[in-house]
Order: C-alpha cells, then structure tokens, then sequence
C-alpha cells in the first residue's frame, strides 16, 4: 500500500455544499469522494493505492484534474485497488460533474 | 529444385504425378474404396509421406486436423523425416512433437498462439527451421507459387464413400488447401467426424479426395470469439463512443471489419443504443466481414448490421446464423458456409478495419510480438492494412483520402485502418513505447525483420481513452509523432508530448478529444450496452444463440 | 428490445437503494464522508472502502418508512468484516426503536470476510440475533438476493432467518460455494466449472421451486421494488409452532430428494413439465410454472 497527500492550488469553482462519491474499490477500480471542504481556496488529495511507486503519476492526474475543472476548496479522497489512469480519470471527471449537479 | 532442359526431357514433365501414382499404389492395401480404418492412419501415412515432402496440415481458428496430427507424431522417423510443415495454425502440442522427433525440421506458418513459447525454444535448439512467419493470404498464395503441398490433412465434418465431403459451419481454410493440393498431384487426407451415406451438402467433390479417415472423436472446437457483455468495462465503452462519432459517423462506414475483443465488442453492443439514438441505423455499419460473435446479435436484430460473411463459425451461433439467411451465407442444407480467403479479402477491401494491439511506437507502428515468443500474425495485417489496389469509391473511402491528399491533383481514397487501445494494459504497462518490443524479438530468433502487425504508414487513426489521434491530417513524421503523444494519456510518451504543438494539432483535427467529438463522458457506463450479460445476448437471439457451458451464468 | 430497466445485479449498492426507494428520501447512516473503514484491512497492505462495503439507513418505500441496508458486492465479494458487520447489526437494532414498515437488507455476498475471520464470524451471530429480535417486535424483515456474489456463508443464514426473500434469476442462495464443495468433495461429486449445473442446484429458480424463497423476479429494480412492497407491514408468524413447522418440512424435503443428484432430478420429482426447460425460461414463463403447479398441489 502506499498513501500518498497532494495539494494544489484553487482554480475558482468552490462547491458550495455536498459530496460525491463514485466507483468502487476493487481490482483495477477505484472510489473517489469529493467534498467541499474551508481550505482557502485550494484543493487538497488523499490518495491510498495497493500499487506502489506511481507516486508522481497520481500527481499528473490529480492536478490535471483540478485544472481541468477549475475547482477551489475540494479535498479529493480515493482508494485506490490498482487503476489504470483511464479508469482514474474517468471516476474523477464522473465525481465532479455530480457534485456540480448537486449544487444545481 | 532447378533442373536443365536435358534433364526435363528425361525425367519427362509428369514427375509429380507420377510420384502420385506410386504413393496412391503404395497406400491403396489400406483402404477400402477411400476409406481407411482409424487404426491404420500411422500406416497410411508412412506409405504416402516421402522423406522432405511439404506437408499442410490443416490447423484454423476452429478446427484442427487433430487425429491425423496425431497420427503423424507417431510415424517412424526411419521412413518419414526432413519434412517442410507449411500450416496456417500451430496450436497442438502434437504439432511441434514432429519436430521435436524429427519428423519434420522445416516450417512456414502464420500463428501459433498458445505454443509460442515452446516454438521458440525449438528454433533456439535448432529442430526447426522458420522460412516465414506469414499473414494468411500470403501462406495461401504461396500454395499457389513455390510452397504447393505434396500431401495435406484436412478436416471435415462429414464424408460419403465416395469421398465428397461436408465442412459445415467451419469451412475456413479448407478450400484453398484443397484447390493447392488436388490439382498439383498431391495426396489429398480428410479426416472426419462421422462417415454417412448422405451428405447435407457437399462442400468438397469427393474425386478430389484421395482418403477419408473417420476420426475416433470429433476435431476439437473452443468459442474463441465469444466475448462475455458482463467483462466490458466503462473505459471500453467511452472508447466505442467516441469510435462511432469521430470515426463511423464521421466518414459514414458501411462495410467493415472488426478485429476480436472486449473493444470491438463494446462498439457492437452500443450500435442499438448510442448509435441508434444519433440516427445511424442504416447509415454506418451496414456489412461486416467477421465470425459470428455473440455480441453482433444485438445489432443485426435491431436492423442495424445487415450482411455478414463469416471466415468461420463460432460455437453456440449455429441454429441462429441458420435462421438469419438473409444476413449469412448459407447453405442449400440450412447451415453457414464460411471461408477464410473470401472473408480476408472482403476485410481488405473494405472501408475500415478497426482492432486492438499491446503496443504502439511514436510512428505508429503496432505490435503484438511479447518477448520468449512467437506469435505470429494471424489475419490482422490483411484486414488492417492500406488496400492499395483498391479503385471503386465510396463516401468513406473518398473523404478519407480527401484528407490524405495533401493537394496532390490526382484524387485517390484512403482505406481507414483504426487501432483502438488503452494507454496502460493490465499492471500499468505502457501501450505506447519509444521502442517495440518486436525489435529484440527480431534479434533473438533471428528473423529479417521486427514482426510488426500493422505499419505506421497504414494506420489512420488512434483511438484511446483520451481520444483520437488522426494520422491522415498529419502533415510529417513529427506531426505523427505529437499527435500520438496527444493521445498517449499519461505513459511516458503521452507525458513528453509538446503542449503547444498538440493544441495546434488538436485545432486542425488531428487530435480530437471526447469534447470535439461530443462525446458526453456521463454516459460512459454499462446502461448504454444493448446487453449486459450472455443471458441478454441469449434473449435477443428469441432463444437460438446457445451458448456453451463455460458462458452460462443460469 | 433496448434494455430501458435499470438492471438489478449490475447496480451498485447506492444505485440499487437509490432505485428501491421513493426518490429523494434515502438518508444515510455513518456515510462515506464518516469514513468508518476497516481498521484490518490496511495492516494486510490491502485498500480499505470508505464504507466498509455496505450502505445502511433509512427512507421512504411506496410512502411508508422503512430501515435499508446494501452490500456493495464489488468490494471484496460483499464479504462482512467487523464495521461491515457492525452497520448491518446496529440498522437491525435501530428497527426495534423506530419500528418501520419493514427492515430490507440487498444481499450481495460471499459471506465473512476471511481477512476478519473472528471478527466477522461474531458479526454474523450478532446479525442474526438481530433479524430474530426485530421480527420479535412484529417488524418484518426482507431479503433481496441479486449480484454476481449471491448470498453464500453466514449470509445465506442471515437470509433464511428473515421474513421474506425475494431473488433475481442470476441471483444465487447456498451456504457453501461451487468451488469449495469442489475442493472438499472432489469434482465427480460438484464441477464447479459447470456453470448450469451451479445455477440447478443454487440458482434462483431452484431455491423458488423449493420452496426457500418467496418471489423470483426479472434483473430489474423496479420488479424488485414491486416485490419487497408487496411484503411491507407483512411479518411471518416466529413462534414454537411455526418453528417445528419449518423442521418438519425439512425433514420430509431430506427424504424425498435424498437420490437427487440434481436440480433438475428435483424439478421432475415436484412435477414440473418439463425440467430441461425450466433454466431458459424468463421470469414471467417461470412464474407461470410455479403458479401452475400451486394450483395443482391446492
């Protein structure tokens, strides 16, 4: 296992309320939990993975992600049975466009 | 063998059939009629075969040869040895015991999937010796050129005394075997499932058969094309979306191929959906040259694929390939006729073929050669290359080479041959690499070039989770080379990729994302499949797909 | 035929209560964001889920209040650790204080989870022990087996201890899998391969011809939803006589199959037509088997 923390900075777009929960751990898959969450305007990730040594790779992903939809004050959770970046990615963009249907 | 005018003259222009003549002579004792006993099969063989004789042994995606194969790993190496193997199929351990007793120490192939390993290490010791590894197109015309077989084994599903024979469903290569065979004098063996008096159809004339051995079981048959709906994952299924709108929509393909896998299978299975929803029924996908996978079923119920033609059959899709003739090539008797050559060259010459690989460079060049084995190729590079021969138009092919043509005054269309792939594969290995694997492979075992499935300049698109890569409105190689990159999601090439090059790229189409192609990511999950299980697939069929045991979940 | 109905063993436990229920008013209990995760998993080096693999609390069924809790079979086979366990027994309890219309538990289970042995081995006592005392109360409890786990183990008792079951045709209700049957008892006497034969002898459609659950309905969650509010406010009797009842049904079931070798022996010996057919048939056609031979045997 590894157990990886990342921050970055805001992009803008703070969810007002809520969370979103998508996907379930399993082997190559993966759930991702975003909250909103008072972290002055940037995000924080908490990534545990059973694969070790994608450190950096996680990195990429999660702040492209954050880039990608100009988020702000969104702690991202995840646990992580061995996805690829596909999958990854996927859940990821899955998570934000339901908690923005959440603050609609 | 080059032999002079004068020695012609003297060994007279009929040695070969005389040498028929002889070999029938020898092994006439052992049958009745054309009949030989199970029993004598080694005998029969050692009284035809000749030390050096090239021998095919029939060996295909569904049905092997497998008795006689058998029989010939029994033959005393004393009186049968040195020969030349030239078989499409190498999937039996019987059919590398030759070699290993020196039966034989020459072959030709094309695949051999599961006895890669153990090929190979044959090769290293030196007990065989490879002339080629073929695509199937190539190893059938050299039947007709230089490597003509002096015996072959087929295999039937039925014969008459007489020896006409009945292939079913699963004709395949027979035919091409056959012509090669029988009318270069050489000794033409079937081996069949059961002897009638009656045939329901005669696929073989039976004066083109020399001997008809009943087979003590059946020729082995295993489902290999059937794909399970329930193991398609949602990245396979944002993949088939953006593979109908940025590639069968886009270019309107009517007739094409899809390549084996859970990522043709999940294009299949959204045709009735996602396909259906955009008003593609009857514009895209209308004929396909393929073997009846289970996963077709939806879309040929639902009007949208009209005619197939199949190189072979798949097990379980018997009774409702019969009952959908207007659909299938069928038979006088009620059951498919299949045929490989027709159905590879239906594939080359169609307007698409899409399929998957294990790696792709920065050219891309795609392989499937892993290293310690050989593969071979199989049918992929005849239907997913370039049909360069090719001169009638249509609306795909037209504006595919449209794109191609780079203000060349002459107009000439373009054959769309797709690679569809994940970034990573299973453990998170790298699809895209600087480097094929193919190179070291070409090294180990010696062979004159690195075994690449399809060329990079034959490929047109890239299709990954990303999206795609449009390789016919790159201008030059490094154009190629960033749009590959483009779509190489986070591997180390996708990761080096040139930012500002790929958004230019990306503003004259050569890279297209799931935004340009509007694909809604939301929908990228299992509801959009026209069926989620076998079970579903067995609904659609009204009860006439029976799937075997292996796939039944009820 | 597009597939319009949101199937239910493909959906995920949130995705089938979010189905089951009155849209909107599913409240959760210890959610995600609450992180009650295993505190074993992690020693192993295996990922834990921010639920445990199991979503419980309570909502609203065609209008009237019911207890929910859903096994989410992705996560390590649905199988029940100590929180997992936990969440299950406390939603139990919680149906002796508020008293709803019924407690519904979605099955999707291969049982204890194996790296908790002890601790789920206790939580499945303490489940059962839970059903007993809510249904005590008069609150009926109501199983639903669907997903591609079945209900095995400890949880196919937790389910023959309920009030009401209710299973999809891919649904399957055993306490010992195909494979350890095969590992134990040698594969001439069960091929675990043999994907037909696991489904004659565990399947859906044989536990309903036996008598062991109360409805088979197609792989949808409407039809799922239909089933468990016909049962709502419906307890079965749990006293002595009920209980003897029961034993002594066993023990003629025990005898008069004792020679079957097979579910389809079992499916001639009750009368039904024809046996062969009984696997192909959907739910409406075999539904129509059953009624067919109640009539018969009333």
């Amino acid at each position: 296992m590894d157990h990886l923390e990342f921050e970055f900075e805001g992009r803008g777009h703070s969810p007002r309320r809520g969370h979103a929960l998508v996907g379930v751990v399993g082997s190559g898959n993966l759930e991702v939990l975003l909250e909103h969450a008072e972290l002055g305007g940037n995000c924080s990730a908490v990534v545990d993975t059973s694969i070790r040594g994608f450190d950096s790779l996680w990195e990429r992903v999660l702040a492209d992600f954050v880039d990608r939809h100009r988020l702000a004050d969104v702690r991202i959770s995840v646990n992580d049975g061995g996805a690829t970046p596909a999958v990854v990615t996927l859940r990821l963009d899955q998570a934000a466009a339901e908690i923005r249907e959440e603050q609609s | 063998m080059h032999m002079s005018t004068d020695g012609r003259k003297a060994a007279g222009w009929d040695t070969i059939h005389r040498s028929y003549r002889a070999r029938m002579e020898r092994a006439g004792r052992l049958a009745s009629g054309k009949v030989v006993a199970a029993d004598d099969a080694v005998s029969l063989l050692e009284s035809v075969l000749e030390p050096g004789d090239r021998l095919c042994i029939e060996g295909n995606n569904q049905k092997h040869a497998d008795f006689l194969a058998a029989s010939l790993a029994r033959v005393s190496s004393d009186r049968v040895h040195g020969l030349h193997i030239v078989q499409s199929n190498l999937a039996l351990p019987a059919h590398l015991d030759v070699f290993e007793r020196g039966i034989a120490d020459r072959l030709d192939f094309c695949y051999s999937g599961p006895q890669g390993l153990r090929l190979a290490r044959l090769v290293a010791e030196g007990r065989v010796r490879v002339g080629a590894i073929h695509t199937y197109l190539e190893l059938y015309s050299r039947y007709f050129s230089d490597l003509t077989p002096r015996v072959s084994f087929i295999a039937a599903d039925a014969a008459d005394a007489a020896g006409n024979l009945y292939t079913g469903e699963n004709t395949e290569d027979t035919p091409a075997i056959v012509e090669a065979t029988a009318f270069k004098s050489g000794i033409l063996i079937a081996q069949v499932n059961r002897i009638v008096d009656e045939l329901p159809r005669v696929d073989v004339p039976g004066d083109w058969v020399s001997f008809v051995v009943e087979a003590p079981k059946p020729y082995y048959i295993e489902p290999i094309f059937t794909r399970d709906p329930a193991a398609i994952t949602d990245v396979q299924i944002l993949m088939a979306m953006m593979v109908i709108r940025g590639l069968y929509q886009k270019y309107g393909v009517t007739r094409l191929n899809h390549g084996i896998g859970f990522d043709t299978a999940a294009i299949e299975l959204i045709l009735p959906t996602y396909a259906a929803d955009l008003g593609l029924q009857g514009e895209i996908c209308r004929y396909m040259s393929v073997n009846p996978c289970p996963t077709l079923i939806p879309a040929i119920e639902s009007g949208f694929v009209e005619g197939i033609h199949c190189a072979g059959s798949e097990l379980g899709m018997e009774r409702y390939v019969a009952e959908r003739s207007d659909v299938f090539f069928i038979g006088r008797d009620g059951t498919m006729r299949s045929n490989r050559i027709f159905c590879q060259l239906a594939g080359h010459y169609a307007d698409l073929f899409i399929g998957s690989t294990l790696q792709v460079d920065l050219e891309g060049n795609s392989s499937t050669a892993t290293l310690n084995r050989i593969t071979g190729f199989g049918g992929a590079p005849n239907f997913g290359s370039e049909s360069r021969g090719r001169r009638h138009g249509s609306k795909s092919w037209l504006q595919a080479g449209e794109e191609a043509n780079r203000g060349r005054r002459m107009p000439r269309g373009r054959k769309l041959v797709v690679q569809i792939v994940e970034t990573f594969r299973e453990g998170l290995e790298p699809t895209f690499v600087e480097r094929l694997d193919a190179w070291d492979l070409q090294q180990s075992f010696d062979l004159p070039l690195p075994p690449v499935m399809a060329y990079g300049d034959d490929i047109t698109h890239i299709v990954t989770e990303e999206g795609i890569a449009n390789l016919l409105l790159c201008d030059d190689l490094l154009e190629r080379e960033q749009a590959i990159r483009g779509v190489a999601g986070y591997t180390p090439v996708g990761l080096g990729r040139d930012r500002a090059v790929v958004e230019r790229l990306r503003k004259k189409g050569a890279v297209a994302y799931p935004d340009d192609l509007g694909v809604d990511k939301r929908l990228a999950n299992r509801d959009l499949l026209a069926a989620r299980s076998i079970k579903d697939l067995v609904h659609w069929s009204g009860g006439l797909y029976r799937p075997p045991a292996r796939f039944r979940n009820w | 035929m597009r597939p319009v109905r949101r199937s239910y063993d493909e959906a995920t436990a949130r995705g089938r209560i979010d189905g089951l229920l009155d849209a909107g008013t599913f409240r959760e209990f210890c959610g995600p964001t609450a992180r009650r995760s295993s505190p074993h998993l992690p020693a192993l080096g295996l990922p834990v889920s921010f639920d445990d693999g199991v979503v419980v609390g309570e909502g609203r069924l065609d209008g009237r209040p019911v207890l929910i809790g859903s096994q989410e079979g992705g996560f390590m086979g649905g199988s029940v650790g100590e929180v997992h366990g936990a969440k299950l027994t406390g939603l139990l309890e919680r149906g002796l204080d508020v008293e709803p219309a019924a407690v519904v538990l979605l099955l999707d289970s291969g049982g204890v989870r194996l790296q908790e042995a002890n601790a789920g081995l206790i939580a499945m006592g303490e489940i059962q022990r839970a059903v007993f005392r809510v249904r005590a109360a008069g609150v009926p409890v109501i199983a639903a087996i669907g997903g591609r786990n079945g209900c095995y183990g400890g949880m196919s008792i937790v389910a023959r201890s309920c009030d009401w079951i209710v299973v999809s045709e891919q649904g399957r209700l055993s306490i010992s899998g195909p494979e350890v049957i095969e590992a134990v008892e040698g594969i001439e006497e069960f091929d675990a391969q043999d994907r037909a034969l696991v489904w004659r002898t565990m399947g859906g459609k044989h536990r309903r011809l036996l008598g062991e659950v109360d409805a088979l309905v197609e792989n949808s969650i409407e039809a799922f939803r239909m089933a468990v509010i016909g049962w709502l406010e419906q307890p079965r009797p749990l006293d002595l006589a009920a209980v003897e009842a029961e034993h002594a049904r066993l023990e003629a079931r025990l005898r008069r199959f004792a020679e079957c070798r097979d579910g389809l022996d079992v499916w001639r010996d009750l009368g039904v037509e024809r046996p062969e057919e009984i696997p192909e048939l959907d739910a409406d056609a075999f539904n129509a088997v059953v009624a067919s031979m109640e009539e018969r045997d009333r």
